[in-house]
């Protein structure tokens, strides 16, 4: 076990697999997220209540769930790097946090779209909206701070302390809508017993999350290469295979 | 559904179109930066092989 995780971990071998794996993300998270934009914006009913803007929802719900996904694969991933010093769990972490913020900057964004026509204002200072914006500002904050390191390996244990510590933001924007009230709806899809939320409105929605945590993957593969390429740059085994 | 009404969205053309539009550049950025940097990555570690190699000769 140990040593297959080993060898899995070891830059030359990472690298190659990653570029091996990327295409099996890529091309299906492109089928699947064309297939749900349609789905989702021709074959889905227009809601009752909210019309055709409920359409909004196929790209903000996604977004917002990768925004927190990602975060927390980032912090888990700090933490691998910090306990057991393994340094691709950290050069995954720095991998995945341009990709996040922009998630939630698409999050934010979505929803500021739809609630100008659904509750008449771009954007109101409650928990939901509040939390999503200070999980922007750790993804930028994280990013700062590997920037104001030269040293990679002292730019990876700061940061991975402030993803760790950052982590705590995630519960608090998914039970945001519950502990405080807020304009925001509560969850639909989440809960314990059974979603509220029509079946044929759902498909398009799990498959544009589906779409979208396949193409994480996609991404994820390719910055992480050009993250091994970077610190990888003095090894051996580049002067063979690349 | 005719396309008219496909794209009027049923007056919410503006917003619903404006939030795909933005996810789709979102998407596609994130796209072009990757492979951009990959390549530049990609470029500058052969460019240091290749010092290497010739300093050495």
């Amino acid at each position: 076990m140990w040593t297959w995780l080993h060898k899995f971990a070891s830059p030359p071998h990472a690298y190659r697999l990653l570029g091996r794996l990327a295409p099996w993300f890529g091309w299906p998270a492109l089928v699947i997220i064309l297939l749900a934009a349609w789905w989702g914006l021709v074959r889905a009913p227009a809601d009752y209540q909210q019309g055709d803007a409920f359409r909004i929802l196929y790209v903000h719900a996604p977004s917002a769930w990768m925004s927190m996904f990602i975060y927390v694969v980032m912090a888990v991933a700090a933490g691998i790097g910090l306990i057991w010093r393994i340094k691709l769990a950290h050069a995954a972490a720095a991998a995945s946090a341009a990709v996040g913020a922009s998630f939630t900057f698409l999050a934010l964004a979505t929803g500021s779209i739809w609630g100008k026509p659904m509750w008449g204002t771009w954007w109101v200072w409650d928990a939901r909206l509040t939390s999503e914006l200070i999980l922007l500002f750790l993804y930028f904050g994280y990013m700062a701070l590997r920037a104001s390191f030269d040293d990679p390996q002292r730019a990876d244990r700061a940061s991975a302390v402030l993803a760790i510590v950052g982590v705590i933001n995630v519960p608090i924007i998914h039970y945001s809508v519950e502990w405080w009230t807020t304009l925001h709806q509560p969850a639909s899809v989440t809960k314990l017993d059974k979603p509220s939320i029509a079946i044929e409105m759902l498909y398009p929605l799990f498959m544009m999350i589906v779409g979208f945590q396949l193409y994480y993957g996609w991404l994820l593969c390719r910055r992480l290469r050009a993250e091994i390429l970077r610190r990888e740059r003095n090894a051996t085994w580049l002067k063979e295979g690349i | 559904m005719d396309l008219q009404s496909f794209f009027n969205m049923g007056g919410y053309a503006g917003f619903v179109w404006s939030a795909y539009g933005l996810t789709a550049v979102v998407l596609i950025a994130n796209w072009w930066a990757a492979r951009r940097r990959e390549s530049e990555e990609l470029i500058s570690a052969r460019r240091r092989t290749q010092q290497l190699k010739e300093s050495r000769t």
